[in-house]
């Protein structure tokens, strides 16, 4: 299994970083966040609360956007990031 | 998270949350069960029952304000957020005042660890473990309480690492200085434990005993036992070092966000001081997780010591000698009892009674045979305090709709096998790991756990630059977008 990023169309990208535990999601979505232009998004999909917690302060910090926030029931959660 | 955003929630809907609420209930009933049903065939299981609730606060704090060690040094190096970092400040300056007010009660059961290098070290390869790992010593535990497999295989492959480390000899005796086999053959230590023979008898009586353990409030010779125990271990010791560190927390980490975000904000003290403020203040979970464990860790000893004077004992071995539990206690008919938060020693003891069903003896050593024994971790308060993390965990996890049984895949399991491993060795090195070593010392007038601490975050700094390295080429190999 891979981490996966992938353009989903004009200006908005996809990280799917399923199954990974700490440190990687946030270590993936700081450099997927690095190779977007501003005002691109990137739907981030991962399954581990707690990055959630450091992805959401390191947007804050660096001040990106978290547009859209959606946990299914299978507990995957997608968020929705602009960056700034 | 940014104004505006939209929450939602799919498919998590009302029967999953009373279905959750109902598991949440059962694992609570369980822990209630044993604590009656243990009770009510002898009292003194109340001194086992104390441990498992303590335990099981810390668990619940622990994953309400996702509360790791490994996050608050690896979030700061690797993606630059502060959260972490901050609370467990919080809780370091909390725990200390409820520590100094224990111990003027005389109910402190507070053991400080001998200064020297080896906190260093120890901290350095437990740091380095922990980025690999995805969390801590205590975070494993409550990761493993959200159902995470990998972070079983953290507290498996550290638990068992630390059993096997501390009775090693062959090829590690050859790197014993001298000068520690001759000290600790003067110790005049039981034949049983071959006191010569294995590295790790030979770094404790050689090495660890003969260094000095000190007392903050003690060495600076306060006569007041209120100055010494606030201002000396308290102030001196914990308050003032996590404010320095808060203070270059935010110049580094915070302050740049902060004032690009207010410029309207007039420059000067005022400002600074609102930002620091504000990056304290951030994140309001990790505060109060903060704020829970630290008074909690305080109130803890004070229980366990009231316990003690009730039961007349001095340790928990005497207690299991007079219930009739004595398979597994050390020659001095003791067992590991910290009696405040602790976390490795007990995982070592439970693989290393293990290790024994299965035919090796593990106890010809001063770590197990001599001082902290392998008792059936059914007997073993301690270990009741580690399961009780977990199940506080998972209680927490099950109502926030959290908990979900990961599998992990191969990699990840190598990682986590690996790091575990590494922060085992560090934990017997640095005598004990994230809160052994660090947060129940530096909260207790103990610098040896500012030493941890600092190897601690050496190791995690230099862990993130491999990890940072090993990703960038995963990526650039795996990714078609590369990174």
């Amino acid at each position: 299994m891979a981490a996966k990023f992938e353009k989903l169309g004009e200006g908005a990208y996809q990280l799917d970083v399923q199954g990974y535990v700490c440190p990687h999601p946030q270590i993936y979505t700081k450099k997927a966040l690095e190779k977007l232009q501003s005002g691109e998004t990137l739907q981030l999909v991962f399954d581990n609360p707690s990055s959630g917690e450091s992805i959401s302060a390191m947007c804050q910090t660096e001040g990106n956007d978290i547009v859209e926030q959606v946990q299914d029931a299978g507990k995957t959660m997608r968020w929705t990031i602009r960056k700034h | 998270m940014s104004e505006g955003v939209m929450d939602t929630t799919e498919g998590v809907g009302a029967a999953t949350g009373r279905a959750n609420a109902l598991r949440a209930a059962a694992v609570v009933g369980f822990f209630l069960l044993v604590t009656a049903g243990t009770f009510a065939v002898d009292a003194r299981y109340l001194y086992f029952s104390a441990y498992l609730w303590f335990g099981f606060i810390y668990g619940m704090s622990l994953q309400y304000g996702r509360f790791c060690m490994a996050s608050a040094i690896r979030d700061l190096f690797a993606v630059g957020v502060p959260r972490m970092a901050v609370g467990i400040m919080i809780a370091v300056v909390l725990f200390s005042l409820v520590s100094a007010a224990v111990t003027l009660t005389g109910r402190s059961t507070f053991h400080p660890s001998p200064l020297g290098l080896y906190s260093v070290v120890g901290g350095a390869i437990f740091g380095f473990g922990m980025v690999f790992t995805g969390g801590c010593a205590t975070g494993s535990l409550y990761k493993t309480g959200e159902g995470s497999v990998s972070a079983l295989l953290v507290v498996l492959s550290l638990s068992f690492a630390q059993a096997l480390f501390v009775d090693v000899g062959g090829l590690l005796d050859k790197l014993v200085p001298a000068a520690w086999t001759a000290s600790a053959a003067a110790k005049g230590m039981p034949p049983e434990v071959s006191v010569t023979h294995g590295w790790y008898d030979q770094f404790l009586a050689g090495y660890i005993w003969d260094l000095k353990a000190v007392i903050v409030g003690d060495a600076l010779g306060f006569h007041s036992p209120v100055a010494r125990a606030f201002v000396g271990n308290s102030l001196l010791n914990a308050i003032v070092p996590a404010a320095l560190l808060l203070v270059v927390i935010y110049a580094v980490w915070y302050r740049k966000g902060y004032l690009r975000k207010h410029k309207h904000l007039p420059p000067g003290l005022a400002t600074e001081f609102a930002g620091w403020w504000s990056m304290v203040t951030a994140s309001k979970r990790t505060a109060i997780a903060g704020l829970v464990l630290g008074v909690a860790a305080g109130v803890q000893m004070w229980v366990v010591q009231a316990l003690q004077q009730k039961f007349g004992i001095s340790n928990a071995g005497e207690l299991l000698s007079a219930m009739g539990h004595k398979e597994g206690l050390s020659l001095q008919e003791t067992v590991f009892d910290p009696g405040y938060f602790y976390v490795t020693t007990q995982e070592a003891q439970g693989a290393a009674w293990v290790l024994h069903k299965l035919g090796m003896d593990v106890t010809g050593n001063i770590f197990f045979g001599l001082e902290n024994g392998i008792p059936n971790p059914l007997f073993n308060p301690v270990l009741w305090m580690s399961f009780s993390v977990i199940g506080g965990s998972m209680v927490m996890a099950l109502l926030n709709n959290e908990f979900k049984l990961k599998f992990p895949t191969r990699e990840i399991a190598t990682w986590a096998i690996t790091g575990g491993i590494l922060m085992g060795l560090g934990a017997r090195i640095g005598m004990g790991c994230n809160i052994g070593a660090f947060f129940a010392t530096v909260t207790n007038g103990d610098p040896s756990g500012w030493l941890f601490a600092a190897g601690m975050t050496g190791g995690g700094w230099l862990g993130v630059k491999f990890f940072n390295w090993w990703i960038e080429r995963k990526m650039a190999r795996e990714a078609p977008l590369g990174f």
